[in-house]
């Protein structure tokens, strides 16, 4: 045992912290279950873990929460998809012209502080009650994190990796892609990462707000029936995407980068 | 592009591989232009070891920017070969003072990127990044990512990846000027025996003098600001030598006498960077 995990850290690494982690996760719960149960916790305010966990067959079979899930999946996907092309395209656009990053870093960092999801009802005119309007909201509130983390990864590569690159005389389009941008790959990833986050907030969010489609009507309904467990047995769907989404990434960065 | 080191101009006049004419370089700074470089000129002849000395600030990686294409803002020329350079040259490889791996790549992936640049299939190109793994004496790390390396085995990884580009002229910034005292008598020991093996023109810039004496014919001692050349000496000492022969008599006259060029560069440099403060400081308080 202690062999292996010295001979193949990367694989046996995660095991344990993760144990550790679901342990934390129950014992949590059990409290929560406990103080409830005793009456310190009203349960019309939180309700019982063991009620959450028992209406997840009702949520499930009643109001089709796969296909909700599914919806807000694929439009957590698209958006993060339109995401990665056009934030990290545009990070890459500001860090190559000079005079774009001058005029337009200011505002795209100010845009990442803003409440954009109070620009549904514009969204809504735009794209109507479609989940294009989810997608595009998400995509929008979500773009600067991934364009300044992207302009910044270019930006921090070491000015020697760069001078490396200049004596070997590459291109411009061989330094891009041999040295910056597997540099800057850590940084833009954070940004993606960041991007999804905010994404997955705004769809879901957009999704309550306007009571169409997803598991964000489903919370929305669910809450105005005062179904409490059932509500948050919805929210613990949306974290499964989030995980989904989060256990993919690792895996991709993992791939591009076997190396950290 | 990069193609295979091949000799295509002809030899110039005089048999020097690396000319270095009249360099002049100026920085603007906010307290007024300074001169980096003032009219260094200087050769080197194919299979050389020209090492260049001087006290830190003197301007010796600006004069390595120079040679090795980076820096164009500057007066004078550089030949390589009888050919006039502006920009990087593919005679030249650099080896730079700072840590210079890609951390994303293993060492052979590193060692064969500049073969990879010239479009060598890949099996060939990881056959030849091997032979310089060996060369520079990391045969068994081929698959570590630097991440894994000692600073001392990534910096020998760099010099590989540089020796695999195959230059005419090999320019090296302080390469081991971050390692430790006994990494860095054995990595020049390594340095010397691959120059020798490949009778590689080289041009060292330090301002270690024992590495310097140790591995030149030549050295270039530079003055402090501007950073101009004091003196070239020859070192007649036999070769192969190692890092015994440090102990020699005949080393030590000359490290006493560079050294006694030295140091009178030195410390002019200290007294002007004490001065400098002393200003700074005096401007700040009034
Ligand atoms: N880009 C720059 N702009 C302004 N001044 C510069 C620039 N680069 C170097 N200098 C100045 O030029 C002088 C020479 O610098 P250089 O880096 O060539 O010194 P060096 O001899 O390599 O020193 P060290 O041994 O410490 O590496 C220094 O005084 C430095 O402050
Ligand atoms: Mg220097």
């Amino acid at each position: 045992m202690t062999d292996a995990t010295l001979t193949r850290p990367a694989f046996r690494r995660g095991v344990p912290p993760q144990l550790i982690g679901l342990g934390a996760l129950v014992a949590f719960f059990l409290t929560v279950e406990l103080l409830i149960q005793i009456g310190v916790i009203n349960r019309f305010i939180v309700p019982p873990p063991s009620d959450v966990i028992g209406s997840f067959g009702r949520v499930i079979v009643e109001e089709d929460v796969f296909g909700r899930f599914l919806l807000t999946l694929s439009e957590c996907l698209i958006a993060g998809v339109l995401l990665t092309v056009v934030g990290v395209g545009g990070g890459v656009l500001m860090h190559r012209y000079r005079l774009l990053q001058q005029a337009c870093e200011t505002w795209v960092a100010a845009m990442a502080s803003a409440p954009i999801v109070l620009m549904y009802p514009l969204f809504l005119v735009i794209f109507g009650r479609s989940m294009w309007t989810m997608i595009m909201m998400g995509f929008v509130a979500a773009l600067p994190p991934v364009i300044l983390k992207t302009l910044e990864g270019l930006s921090g590569t070491r000015k020697v990796l760069v001078n490396v690159g200049r004596s070997f005389n590459l291109t411009p389009s061989q330094q891009f892609w041999k040295i910056l941008f597997p540099a800057a790959l850590p940084t833009i990833f954070v940004g993606i990462r960041l991007g999804l986050i905010f994404a997955l907030i705004n769809i879901v969010g957009v999704e309550f707000l306007i009571n169409f489609g997803g598991l964000g009507q489903l919370i929305n309904e669910l809450a105005e029936r005062y179904d409490l467990p059932g509500t948050y047995a919805a929210i613990c769907f949306v974290i499964l995407v989030s995980i989904l989404f989060f256990m993919t990434l690792e895996k991709i960065e993992r791939w591009l980068r076997p190396f950290d | 592009m990069l193609t295979p080191a091949n000799p295509t101009t002809q030899a110039a006049a005089d048999d020097a591989i690396l000319v270095v004419d009249n360099i002049v370089v100026r920085f603007e700074t906010p307290e007024g232009p300074i001169v980096a470089v003032d009219d260094v000129s200087l050769k080197v002849k194919p299979g050389e070891f020209l090492s260049v000395i001087g006290p830190s600030g003197c301007g010796k990686s600006t004069l390595f920017n120079v040679v090795g294409g980076l820096l164009s803002d500057h007066q004078g020329t550089v030949n390589v070969a009888g050919e006039t350079i502006s920009g990087p040259h593919q005679s030249i490889g650099m080896v730079f003072q700072e840590e210079s791996t890609f951390p994303w790549r293993t060492v052979t992936d590193n060692v064969a990127f500049p073969l990879e640049l010239t479009g060598m299939p890949k099996a060939q190109r990881i056959e030849r990044a091997r032979h310089f793994i060996a060369l520079v004496g990391l045969d068994g790390f081929e698959n570590r990512y630097p991440g894994e390396l000692s600073g001392g085995m990534r910096q020998r990884v760099s010099l590989a990846r540089t020796l695999a580009s195959e230059p005419k002229i090999l320019l090296m910034d302080e390469p081991f000027a971050a390692l430790d005292e006994q990494t860095r008598l054995l990595l020049g020991d390594k340095v010397l025996q691959i120059q020798q093996a490949l009778k590689q023109t080289t041009l060292l810039i330090t301002h270690n003098i024992t590495e310097a004496v140790q591995m030149s014919d030549r050295i270039v001692v530079m003055t402090y600001r501007p950073g101009k050349v004091k003196r070239i000496v020859d070192i007649d000492l036999p070769r192969p030598r190692t890092s015994e022969i440090v102990g020699s008599e005949a080393f030590g006259r000359y490290v006493a006498q560079i050294w006694a060029d030295l140091r009178e560069e030195a410390s002019r440099g200290m007294r002007d960077e004490e001065k400098h403060t002393l200003e700074h400081h005096k401007g700040g308080a009034s």
